[in-house]
């Protein structure tokens, strides 16, 4: 048994801690996270150059990663650094366009940036529930519906769209150009949008999606998984770095016991929370993906919710500031439960499993 | 053992509830409803039509221009305005600094300040905590050095709620050195006008602007602006937050927040159905309920107990402790139910169709996040453990 991270992902995931906490400080991510268009298009060309998304995909298809520990090891990186560029969505459109058989280069380069529209306001997670409808007339399909709160939805050149047709649910590429989307920063920094479709012209990639959107889905669960690991850990050394520092009635606040076990609690949390993205991160492709998944995300949600507010709570008003960082992995923390299913849904998934 | 309302008190509420119906403004209610920030002009709105009734002041004794309500009638008032959507009152003067010039003011500051505070001629803001003494506020920095009818003040408060819009503060400050550092503290008014003093606002961590730092350099403040005996001001202090914390369970908040997220999961739709009929979140909405009913009454048994006694004793820190993780929680499932449309930043005003939620749900994950701070502010709950564990264990 050994968890100890391969040379290359160590690597991987030194290059890409050192550029964000050289080039992506704290400050320059609450500039741009909060002013449209959200993210910020230089670093997004230089993440790039650094490879993170070759190693979104294996070999195979171009890339240089693509297993369940390359995905972690990026994600973990870019919650650390709380980084707003919208690689997520270029994750699912990955996994999508292999599935799909399609070219990934323009992608992996990142010359091309995907969104992809699933959910749907009276629908956000499950894909049973989707309504957007696609029409093929004359060897051409047409799109219509609307897709709410799309990641990197008012970057995107183009948009990857889950539609049910007469046959099933399928999976349609739409020019970013052909939608009506109207873009919006989000409460956390970064961006999304509404995505309108109004007989779009699309491309069908399949027929019967459904198992390539779980997959991509369960591919987003990891990430945001390991992405709020990363962002647990630096909020978690903040506190600590303050418990240690911050004096009142003439010593350190983490000499007193009642806070110092409160600081465990989260300690032993945030090492679940490792633990259970491990274990998701080493079942992708396996039988167990899914399941795995959701597990990771439900413990997330509640781990990511008790650093968050205990964070905020153990170093008072100034935790509240916008100015102190703090704020800001707070918000991150819990808005990661607001995506790709919350801690419910995937309760609710695993409670199914069980029966 | 009887846990209604006398008759009188029924009368009370019932006319609460028709002046409220007749004279509360919708435009103001809206805000309210919606969260959205309540201008200056807002709040004074509101106040003089209050004052108008005499009701702006109700827990003032009636040789001050009050009412004299007790503890009873100011929780029907204040649950009553809260189930309207009538905005708070701005507690700074009228609950805060009034009931300290009342007890501790000259007779010449209490004919000078009290009809001002009544009549909105002033907006008094609180000078309290400094960078280096928050839960240790007897740690308080802020120098007033006497010289000859002044004191000279030199220093730093924070959290100086709507400081923007006030014209004079209440504070705290070091008159000695000397002994226990509660022992130096006195507690003086002063003009915000007075050349030396800069306010700075802080954003908080939703993105709003409420709370301000006030910088003082060499501040010349009369010495007549002393309120009490100089390096007793830690009396005063315990005496406000005292008063502070009546209403600190803010069951009235609770109530109506709670009708809000039935509401909200009612229109919400998730796996085909509204999501009130999801039994995860059913449960954890019953459970909330089940707290806040037994909050009501604890609230209740407490207003009983101080009616009776005269003064709230140590054991609103229990309301304060209970009451705010109650609110926290229903905050935190008014955000859940929204899914991912609770995405968006506060300031981004989806409209028309592009609107996620019915604009008076758009706040939720905003609120919910702002809200951390019931815990913090006025004695954070870890404060309020230690002063019941004092109690309990001595």
């Amino acid at each position: 048994m050994d968890f100890e991270p391969t040379e290359d992902r160590r690597m991987l995931a030194e290059t890409l801690r050192r550029y964000l906490a050289e080039q992506y400080e704290i400050e320059h991510r609450t500039t741009v996270a909060y002013d449209a268009p959200w993210y910020d298009p230089e670093k997004w060309d230089e993440l790039a150059e650094l490879g993170v998304l070759y190693a979104l995909a294996p070999e195979d298809h171009g890339g240089f990663g693509g297993s369940g520990f390359d995905i972690a090891t990026v994600f973990e990186e870019l919650g650390r650094a709380l980084c707003p560029e919208p690689i997520l969505p270029q994750l699912l459109a990955v996994r999508l366009l292999m599935a799909a058989g399609q070219e990934l280069e323009p992608l992996l380069s990142g010359a091309s940036r995907f969104a992809v529209g699933i959910g749907e306001t009276d629908a956000p997670y499950a894909l049973e529930e989707i309504t957007a409808e696609a029409i093929e007339e004359n060897g051409t399909w047409q799109i219509s519906g609307r897709k709410s709160v799309v990641y990197g939805a008012g970057a995107a050149d183009t948009l990857l769209i889950a539609a049910r047709h007469s046959k099933g649910l399928g999976l349609f590429s739409v020019a970013a150009e052909d939608a009506e989307i109207t873009p919006y920063g989000m409460i956390d920094g970064g961006c999304a949008g509404e995505v309108f479709l109004d007989q779009a012209p699309g491309i069908l990639l399949f027929d019967e999606a459904d198992a390539a959107l779980q997959d991509a889905l369960d591919w987003g669960a990891l990430a945001l998984s390991a992405e709020a690991v990363g962002a647990m850990d630096a909020a978690a050394e903040m506190l600590l770095d303050y418990l240690k520092t911050r004096q009142q009635f003439g010593r350190p606040i983490g000499t007193f016991q009642a806070l110092q076990h409160r600081a465990v609690e989260l300690k032993v949390e945030i090492e679940q929370a490792r633990s259970i993205t491990i274990h998701a991160a080493a079942s992708m492709g396996t039988p167990d993906q899914s399941r795995a998944c959701s597990m990771a995300k439900n413990l997330i949600g509640r781990a990511a919710k008790l650093v968050a507010e205990e964070t905020i709570q153990m170093q008072g008003g100034i935790a509240m500031t916008w100015e102190y960082p703090a704020s800001h992995y707070a918000k991150r923390l819990i808005m990661i439960d607001h995506q790709l299913g919350d801690t419910e849904f995937h309760l609710e998934r695993v409670m199914v499993a069980l029966a | 053992m009887d846990l209604s309302y006398s008759p009188e008190e029924q009368a009370f509420q019932e006319e609460v509830r028709s002046f409220l119906a007749a004279e509360l403004p919708a435009e103001i209610t809206q805000k309210v409803r919606a969260h959205t920030e309540l201008t200056k002009d807002d709040m004074e709105r509101w106040h003089a039509i209050l004052n108008g009734k005499g009701w702006l002041a109700g827990p003032w004794p009636k040789a001050f221009g009050g009412q004299g309500w007790g503890p009873v009638e100011q929780h029907i008032f204040e649950e009553e305005c809260c189930r309207a959507h009538a905005p708070r009152i701005v507690p700074f003067g009228l609950k805060m600094l009034a009931p300290v010039l009342m007890k501790f003011g000259s007779e010449a500051q209490q004919a000078e300040y009290l009809p001002r505070i009544l009549d909105g001629r002033d907006w008094w803001c609180q000078g309290y905590s400094e960078p280096g003494a928050g839960s240790d506020l007897a740690s308080l920095k802020t120098r007033a050095v006497r010289d000859g009818e002044d004191y000279v003040v030199n220093g730093q408060k924070t959290w100086t709620t709507l400081g923007q819009h006030a014209n004079r503060i209440f504070c705290l400050v070091r008159t000695s050195t000397e002994g226990k550092p509660q022992e130096g503290i006195s507690f003086l008014l002063v003009d915000l006008d007075t050349p030396g003093i800069e306010m700075r606002p802080i954003r908080l961590i939703e993105g709003g602007y409420e709370v301000n730092e006030v910088f003082f350099t060499d501040v010349r403040v009369p010495a007549e602006n002393l309120v009490g005996e100089e390096n007793m001001g830690w009396t005063v202090a315990k005496y406000l937050l005292l008063h502070e914390r009546t209403n600190i369970a803010g069951v009235g908040f609770s109530i109506e927040a709670l009708d809000q997220v039935k509401t909200l999961a009612r229109q919400m739709i998730r796996g085909g159905k509204p999501l009130i009929q999801n039994p995860l979140f059913a449960a954890k909405l019953a459970e909330i309920e089940i707290d806040l009913e037994a909050m009501k009454l604890t609230n209740l048994r407490m207003l009983a107990n101080a009616q009776k006694h005269g003064s709230p004793g140590p054991e609103t820190s229990m309301l304060k402790i209970k009451g705010t993780v109650i609110r926290q929680a229903i905050n935190d499932l008014a955000r859940r139910a929204l899914g991912p449309a609770a995405a968006p930043f506060p300031s981004e005003a989806l409209e028309g169709n592009a609107a996620l939620v019915p604009d008076e749900h758009a706040h939720h994950a905003a609120s919910y996040f702002n809200n951390r701070k019931i815990s913090i502010y006025g004695g954070s709950n870890e404060i309020q453990k230690n002063i019941l564990a004092k109690g309990m264990f001595s």
